[in-house]
């Protein structure tokens, strides 16, 4: 069970209560009339699916309902960090001690 | 090659079994393959046996990290059916079926290929409308199906709850009764015995960590033991693979997830058929050993861990005991997870790639143990001839660019 800390409601809570949203920091093309196939292409279905640090969405939808982004491990499951939409995650994962105990990653 | 047969058994009965040849060799690779394949399950072991039997290729090496068949084809629920929707999905998966249907003959090892038929639920008027179009589809593209009543439902499984209080009432189903299961290991095992009987070299405990390249044309891989040099490669790693395409400089439309399965502890025999729903979520069957196999939903995010979360388990054993409450009872013995390799119209990908010699097969996700066979006739066919197999051309990658997507969300919606 994964322990995801949002960082609008200030709480680190289940996964139960969140869902997940995909790949984060995907840039929708800026010109949708002129972007090719390919574009469009690898803009809707092409992922990094990386073994290991992986940016990604998640919805507090049993909380504030609100969107914010996650760096977590896929291999290990520990959730490094949590922060808002349109912000850049810091150099040092803010979150990791408090989330990382023994136990908690599954 | 050994054949086995009831004669060798009783042979080899009068010495204490201690003769028996081993199922296939250890060798040191060769410093240069005409293919080689990257990952040793199901998929990779019978495009290596079909490449040599059917197009006389025999300088293959299958490269495995772990041991044979250890992936997702030691472990998967085993559900094995043809009735897609689309015609291009149930075209591949009507010529794996057939292939399974001779398959311990081909193979001379008993893969416990068993057609005791699949029932997929309705429970709702919508899914009801939605087995009706299926099972009409699938007529129509010479796959049988038929669909059945509640009563006609209850009267195969009588242990399961299709009372019209149920939370979830029964509607009614689709049934395949050319469907079933089959033995995973064997499936591996009896593949890996024909590949390496032709002459392929089965190499395991050995990584794949780069693909080496020259002018965009491979030419060999990298791996833990050393550089193996290839004139094209072939990668069928199921959840792995998107770190396979990272390795040539690729992505893919596909996400590696956790799904989920666990077995009870054997039971006399109380279900002889296999059943699954897509609404409550949840599918079961009872292997020949007596234990009820139960898969589970897909997690909703990445990982590669090899387990799953808790709550999916939860609510598919919730669904387990609102179909067969006399289950409720039943202890779970072993619970395991694996990495499948979801893309986003529930299709497999066989496909050539931007690189010269390079090939993938995968895809498959929650539901390619029944399309073993399939998958690696038409992966071999493809590869042998540097073009797409008749039946693989819909599943080219190119379909992600071109909108050309087989949605298979209806059919493969829990997941087998
Ligand atoms: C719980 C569960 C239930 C399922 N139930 C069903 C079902 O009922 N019916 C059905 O049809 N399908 C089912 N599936 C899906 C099915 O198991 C898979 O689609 C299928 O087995 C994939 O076979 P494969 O040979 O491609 O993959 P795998 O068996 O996973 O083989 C891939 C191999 O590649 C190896 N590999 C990966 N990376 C490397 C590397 N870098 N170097 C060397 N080797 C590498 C791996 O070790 C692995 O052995 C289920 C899957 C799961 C997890
Ligand atoms: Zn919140």
């Amino acid at each position: 069970m994964l322990q995801i800390y949002c960082p609008y409601c200030k709480q680190t809570r289940e996964e139960e209560e969140f869902s997940y949203a995909g790949e984060a920091h995907i840039k929708r093309p800026s010109d949708p009339q002129a972007a090719s196939d390919k574009e469009w292409g690898d803009y809707l279905f092409f992922r990094k699916n990386p073994r290991g640090i992986h940016h990604e969405m998640w919805q507090h939808s049993a909380g504030c309902r609100r969107y914010f982004n996650v760096i977590r491990n896929t291999v290990t499951y520990e959730v490094l960090e949590s922060y808002p939409m349109g912000t850049s995650p810091s150099e040092q994962p803010a979150h990791a001690a408090t989330i990382s105990t023994a136990g908690e990653l599954q | 090659m050994e054949k086995y047969s009831l004669f060798k058994l009783f042979n080899h009965a009068r010495t204490y079994n201690e003769n028996w040849q081993r199922a296939w060799r250890s060798p040191v690779p060769k410093s240069d393959y005409d293919v080689v394949i990257v990952g040793g399950g199901g998929h990779g072991l019978a495009t290596a046996y079909y490449l040599a039997k059917v197009h006389g290729i025999t300088n293959v090496a299958v490269v495995e990290k772990g041991y044979l068949g250890g992936g997702n084809t030691a472990r998967n629920t085993t559900i094995i059916r043809s009735n897609y929707l689309w015609d291009e999905a149930a075209q591949l998966y009507e010529l794996s079926l057939k292939l399974w249907e001779g398959l311990s003959q081909e193979l001379n090892f008993n893969v416990m290929f068993s057609q005791r038929g699949v029932l997929n639920l309705g429970h709702t008027l919508q899914d009801m409308r939605d087995i009706q179009r299926r099972v009409n589809a699938n007529r129509l593209n010479g796959i049988d199906g038929v669909v059945l009543s509640t009563a006609e439902v209850q009267a195969r499984v009588p242990l399961m709850n299709c009372s019209p209080n149920a939370r979830y009432p029964i509607l009614g189903a689709s049934w395949q009764p050319r469907g079933g299961t089959a033995r995973h290991d064997a499936v591996a095992w009896g593949y890996a015995r024909g590949a390496d009987a032709l002459g392929v070299d089965l190499i395991q405990q050995t990584e794949v960590t780069g693909i080496r390249r020259h002018n965009g044309a491979v030419v060999g891989v990298e791996t833990a033991n050393g550089f193996i040099g290839a004139r094209k490669v072939a990668c069928v790693t199921a959840g792995n693979s998107g770190v396979m395409a990272a390795m040539a400089g690729l992505r893919l439309p596909i996400e590696s997830r956790p799904l989920q399965a666990l077995v009870s502890e054997p039971l006399k025999p109380c279900l002889d058929t296999v059943v699954m729903s897509n609404a409550v979520h949840g599918y079961i069957s009872q292997s020949d050993k007596g234990d009820l196999v139960v898969g589970a939903g897909v997690d909703s995010y990445n990982g590669y861990g090899q387990r799953g979360s808790f709550n999916v388990i939860e609510h598919t054993l919730q669904a387990i005991c609102e179909l067969f409450p006399s289950f409720s009872r039943v202890r779970m013995n072993r619970h395991w997870g694996g990495i499948v390799d979801t893309c986003p119209d529930a299709c497999p990908i066989i496909s050539k790639t931007p690189v010269e010699g390079l090939f993938f097969n995968c895809g498959w996700g929650t539901g390619g143990f029944k399309a073993t066979p399939g998958s690696g006739y038409v992966f071999a066919d493809t590869v042998a001839n540097d073009r797409p197999h008749p039946l693989a051309e819909a599943f080219n990658i190119d379909r992600f660019y071109s909108g050309a997507l087989i949605d298979e969300h209806g059919a493969a919606g829990v997941a087998h």
